[in-house]
């Protein structure tokens, strides 16, 4: 019966087998497109920073999913504890980067009372 | 009556005795974190990406749960979405001005990114979907406390694969060092974050201040906004913009 209904609901066969390591990298690839997609569109400071959350989250799911031993197939072996400690790393990492980048970007609209990435050309020569 | 259903449910031969639930699990909150990923891309309304990001990055959480990495999901819950994101909601309410709200890009920058990220995806996927030992099915989540191995490795003892061959090689080394980095990055940060934070607050915004000051002769105008601006480094020589 299983075949007959994985043919005629073709996504229930997603449903019915276990998730393997590519399921999560995919998850990831689609979470960093978008941050890179966030960051070259927004024209809005904050936009753009929380473009950068959504990258390094993308990398971070790709951490633990090759971290984690219960992905691995038979015979594959995975990062093991290295790649849940990179993962915290770059969650702290994270944290710091949002509150230099906001003091920045509060300073940035104290200044120039715009938090419009374009008008900050006062360097431009 | 519930329980009639329940049983009727489960005994009979319905796809749901077939499901996975830790693959219907992971494509649920895989679709949320996906999903207000791109409405984030998406929202022209800050307000309305914070939250987006919000439930984002929470179902990434529970992605991380479903990976067997129980500390880096709740290091995620409490860090990311209970800190990160509310200084981001915060530096929102504070820059919420009416035109600042949404700020649209040119149709041109949206397209040319739309079609980078396409491609950017596409190289991805395929890079993701190549490998064959990455596509094996998972054996399945033991339950097995994670917490305990990291905050030894953290101080430098390996308590999860103890190393192999003489006792001279059977010590293996934790993550003392990259600890110690992030703590001095952790306070660099702060004293530079508090820093650039310090200057106070104008009362109103420059560029009103020069629209609405009156026009005095210009060296006169100029002395009195170096006086003024000095503290601040601000270039006012430049003029408003």
């Amino acid at each position: 019966m299983l075949p007959g209904l994985s043919f005629a609901v073709p996504l229930f066969g997603l449903l019915t087998e276990p998730v393997s390591v590519a399921h999560y990298l995919v998850v990831g690839a689609i979470l960093f497109v978008s941050g890179i997609v966030c960051m070259a569109i927004k024209r809005n400071a904050l936009g753009v920073l929380m473009g950068i959350e959504l990258v390094l989250n993308g990398a971070n799911v790709n951490f633990v999913a090759f971290a984690s031993p219960y992905l691995q197939g038979a015979g594959s072996r995975s990062l093991g504890l290295d790649g849940q400690v990179i993962a915290v790393f770059v969650i702290l990492l994270a944290a710091a980067e949002a509150a230099v980048a906001l003091a920045i970007t509060l300073n940035f609209y104290n200044n120039h009372a715009t938090v419009d990435v374009d008008r900050a050309d006062d360097l431009k020569g | 009556m519930m329980p009639y259903v329940a049983t009727a449910l489960f005994a009979a031969p319905l796809p749901l005795a077939f499901i996975n639930w830790h693959s219907f699990f992971f494509f649920l909150f895989a679709a949320v974190a996906c999903g207000f990923a791109v409405a984030v891309v998406a929202a022209d309304n800050v307000v309305r990406m914070a939250f987006y990001l919000v439930l984002s990055l929470g179902a990434t959480a529970g992605l991380f749960f479903l990976a067997g990495a129980e500390f880096v999901g709740a290091m995620q819950l409490m860090i990311y979405v209970g800190g990160t994101l509310v200084l981001l909601v915060f530096g929102v309410m504070l820059t919420a001005q009416a035109p600042f709200v949404s700020i649209k890009g040119s149709g041109r920058d949206r397209v040319v990114a739309g079609v980078v990220g396409v491609v950017l995806l596409a190289v991805l996927l395929q890079a993701a979907l190549s490998v064959t030992a990455w596509k094996q099915p998972a054996a399945g989540i033991v339950a097995e406390p994670a917490a305990t191995p990291i905050g030894m490795a953290l101080v430098g003892v390996r308590v999860d694969e103890p190393g192999v061959g003489a006792p001279a090689q059977n010590v293996r080394p934790g993550y003392v060092l990259p600890f110690e980095i992030v703590s001095i990055h952790l306070l660099v940060v702060l004293v530079g974050a508090a820093y650039l934070a310090r200057a106070k607050r104008r009362k109103t915004p420059r560029a009103i201040e020069v629209a609405a000051s009156v026009e005095p002769p210009a060296s006169v105008a100029e002395h009195a906004a170096i006086g003024r601006d000095r503290s601040r480094g601000a270039s006012v020589l430049s003029g408003g913009r």
